[in-house]
């Protein structure tokens, strides 16, 4: 058995961030499904908001504002106290960053630069070209090896061991052997990342399926908003890889068929940086009503920029542009349709990432702390995962000097035993044709088409009953190759399709009896937004015939909700 | 599948390296055909055949964008991330895919990185420097010291260098391409205080005299880093470290 004080699930930023604070104190290791480079952070672009004030044009700029900005693209669906603590944080961290080598990009006088994102008042972006997520995780990778924190790669958490109020470790499956083995700790923190590849059309990586969050549901701890899924505006047409906001913060157009700036019927003073709900919006609005390309698209125009300031500014969606559609920025307009991008639900967690159950942790994606609210601003999931990170890295310490029992052996155990059965039954079972790939494409299409950018009741019940009937042939699944467990992918792949179903089924279910409009989530059957009754937080618990939903108040400090206007 | 352009599909035979040290006496290649559109990747191929052939298939992925390394391979004998390699692109319709040379096989297309990880964790790859605990301030830096950065901080660790490395065929404690040009990343940063003195730890046969300057891994890297040019780079500096420290002009 092996055990650990602290134990973090996922290596991307928000866990790299939480093992950088735990481990001088306490033992701290991280367990990893994929390489830490390889984790999704890596694919960000755009950069990290941070009210530094270091370019002309944001000299006024203050955390003030930033929580400000944030809380009204949140449209008001974010704890306030929390947005406050993110924002207040932000100069720290990306200092802390640029501290330990992040090579952020720079102005003249050697300063950290920064451009205009959606949805904020300033020039706040801090960016490193549009490679941010790249730099900063490589960063803190870096900062993990000079400290020597022990990483399981490629390791799949298969569990919680939680018993009563406490965790006590996880099962995990070695990829390399197939073997289930004990981690037990005293902390288990929840770095996870969100649930993207659930749906068909998703900027994500391919191991985006939301287990972290599935673990936790599955162990009774609430989850909280998850009908707010963000849809990115901008998301290539083919593949949908990110084409960041930073190009719009740079400048690009977003132009229809008949070669209108359409942001302005939408949004006419911040135009194509509005907030990302209503961009996506106004781009599957043209796209609906007959005024995009081949009814899928519009155009990202960065051509009047030029070659230069793109080269310099704007390398990877280039080169992904090139590799990928074969269309040189600088010489075309992109095609770009809004695409699934980011989980604004999560795990219930304080501004400590501690969930209801003592020693579990989560931050990051995978959490709900709530700052976002129903819709994230562009260059605030960098900020979260850091200042996330490090606040439940100071807050286990904390922890652990109170003095903690040591787990019980005996709940590890029975969870080993638990799982071991777990993967022998789907091992054991005959072929009936019933396909990880047949349920996989079919819940991606269902919620895609019938809960995306624009909701409604019929859709809606629909997909629910099209996720209970995938649960309900799930079951029946089979693997091809069931001898030798070595690194075995149709094994893993059947492992984390619970999981996504368990996610699919929260958000649609979630969807449902919200009736208004709010951020990213959009009832075509129920428009405006309900303050009166809808002012408030989904809480989702896990029971054997679905989540039991309740409700609880959205924490309002200092801002009134407010119609929001662009 | 990527965009399509309403072109009919292509017929293709796909080769793939098989072995499962659990249970496979020897290596051996299993073939598939199998007809995509205009504009598939070697990666949703292969994500594909998983799918539909056989779900033990084992090979690595995630961004599916070239920018998170994990699927460096060998396709047709050239290492590529097959995620940015469009089958269109190879020459014929044959499509050979094997694992990176130079690391043992875990399974499949799965190759154990461990000796890599270990490589890069040798030239002590973070930033040197004197760092108080909360900072207050960004360290300043001009955009020309930050373009001395580039493109060695755009590396994505993927190893097509290091399973190219006809050196490390050979030499298996080699340091290794992708270990020596992040060394460079860090001593080309202002902010950097390693100093020259560092580069003595690889004054030898497993550091930077290893190199044989064959260029392979100039061809594979998939981010144009020219991993030979920071190796000849680093050798100019450690030369003339070496010869101000015989006239005791450094320390």
């Amino acid at each position: 058995m092996i055990t650990h004080d602290v134990l973090i699930i996922g290596a991307g930023l928000s866990g790299l961030r939480a093992a950088v604070g735990t481990s001088h104190t306490f033992d701290t290791a991280v367990l990893t499904k994929v390489h830490p480079v390889r984790s999704h952070s890596i694919a960000a672009q755009g950069g990290m908001n941070a009210a530094l004030a270091n370019v002309e044009g944001s000299k006024d700029d203050t955390t003030e504002k930033h929580t400000f900005d944030t809380i009204k693209g949140s449209d008001y669906l974010a704890d306030q106290s929390a947005a406050r603590v993110m924002c207040e944080q932000a100069p720290l961290l990306v200092y802390e960053l640029e501290h330990m080598g992040c090579p952020w990009s720079r102005l003249d006088d050697g300063k950290i630069a920064q451009r205009p994102f959606g949805g904020a008042g300033y020039p706040r972006c801090c960016y490193a070209a549009d490679r941010s997520g790249h730099m900063v995780l490589h960063t803190l990778y870096e900062k993990s090896v000079e400290l020597g924190v022990k990483v399981y790669e490629e390791w799949l958490a298969l569990s919680l061991a939680v018993d009563g109020d406490r965790v006590h470790g996880v099962v995990a499956m070695e990829m390399a052997t197939g073997k289930l083995e004990i981690i037990s700790a005293k902390v288990v923190v929840l770095a996870t990342g969100g649930y993207g590849r659930i749906f068909s059309r998703s900027s994500n990586a391919l191991i985006c399926t939301g287990s972290g969050i599935a673990l936790a549901y599955e162990a009774g701890v609430p989850v909280e908003d998850m009908e707010f899924v963000q849809f990115h505006p901008t998301t290539l047409y083919g593949t949908n890889i990110l084409m960041s906001e930073g190009a719009r913060g740079e400048g690009g157009y977003l132009v229809n068929n008949k070669g209108e700036r359409f942001m302005e019927k939408y949004a006419p003073s911040a135009m194509e940086l509005a907030p990302r709900d209503i961009v996506a919006r106004s781009i599957q609005t043209e796209v609906n009503e007959g005024r995009g390309f081949n009814d899928e698209y519009v155009h990202l125009d960065l051509r009047h920029l030029g070659r230069e300031k793109i080269i310099e500014r704007l390398p990877g969606i280039r080169e992904i542009a090139l590799d990928f559609a074969h269309i040189d920025p600088i010489d075309e307009p992109v095609p770009v349709q809004p695409g699934q991008h980011y989980s604004m639900g999560g795990i219930d967690t304080d501004v400590h990432g501690a969930t209801r159950v003592k020693g579990l942790y989560a931050a990051g994606e995978c959490a709900c702390v709530s700052v976002h609210g129903a819709n994230r601003l562009g260059g605030n999931s960098l900020l979260d995962t850091t200042v996330f990170g490090k606040l439940a890295g100071e807050a286990i310490v904390k922890y652990l000097e109170s003095g903690v029992e040591p787990p019980k052996q005996t709940v590890l155990a029975a969870e080993l035993k638990k799982q071991e059965e777990v993967v022998q039954e789907i091992c054991s079972r005959e072929s009936t044709g019933e396909t990880v790939g047949a349920i996989l494409t079919e819940m991606r299409d269902v919620i895609f088409k019938k809960c995306g950018v624009f909701r409604q009741r019929g859709l809606l019940e629909e997909a629910l009953a099209k996720i209970k009937e995938l649960q309900e042939r799930y079951q029946r699944v089979s693997i091809q190759n069931s001898t030798s467990r070595r690194y075995n992918p149709g094994l893993m792949n059947v492992l984390e399709l619970r999981g996504m179903l368990d996610m699919a089924e929260l958000i649609v279910a979630g969807a449902i009896p919200r009736e208004e409009c709010r951020g990213s989530h959009w009832r075509l059957d129920f428009p405006g937004r309900d303050d009166k009754n809808w002012l408030k937080h989904t809480m989702a618990v896990y029971s054997p015939d679905g989540p039991v939903f309740s409700y609880t108040d959205v924490e309002i400090t200092d801002y009134e909700p407010k119609e929001r206007k662009y | 599948m990527s965009q399509k352009n309403g072109n009919t599909d292509t017929r293709y035979t796909f080769k793939i390296f098989r072995y499962n040290p659990d249970v496979d006496a020897q290596p051996y290649y299993d073939t598939f055909v199998k007809s995509y559109p205009r504009g598939t990747t070697v990666l949703e191929a292969l994500l594909n055949i998983q799918e539909t052939e056989d779900d033990g298939i084992a090979f690595r992925f995630s961004c599916r964008s070239a920018v998170c390394g994990s699927c460096g391979m060998l396709v047709n004998g050239a290492p590529v991330l097959a995620c940015r390699t469009q089958l269109a692109t190879l020459i014929g319709d044959q499509v050979l895919i094997e694992p990176l040379p130079n690391m043992d096989i875990v399974k499949d297309l799965v190759v154990d990185m461990k000796p890599f990880w270990e490589s890069y964790r040798r030239v002590e790859p973070w930033l040197h420097a004197d760092s108080g605990n909360e900072p207050e301030k960004e360290r300043l830096q001009s955009p020309d010291d930050l373009h001395k950065l580039d493109p060695y901080i755009n590396c994505i660790l993927c190893a097509c260098c290091y399973g190219s490395c006809p050196v490390l065929g050979m030499e298996e404690d080699y340091v290794g391409p992708a270990a020596i040009s992040k060394l460079f990343r860090f001593m080309q940063d202002s902010r950097d205080q390693r100093g020259e003195g560092f580069l003595a730890k690889f004054n030898n046969q497993r550091g930077l005299w290893a190199c044989h300057t064959i260029f392979r891994c100039i061809d594979a890297c998939p981010k144009d880093i020219r991993p030979t040019d920071t190796i000849e780079a680093l050798r100019r500096r450690l030369v003339a470290y070496r010869f101000k420290k015989f006239f005791r002009l450094v320390k």
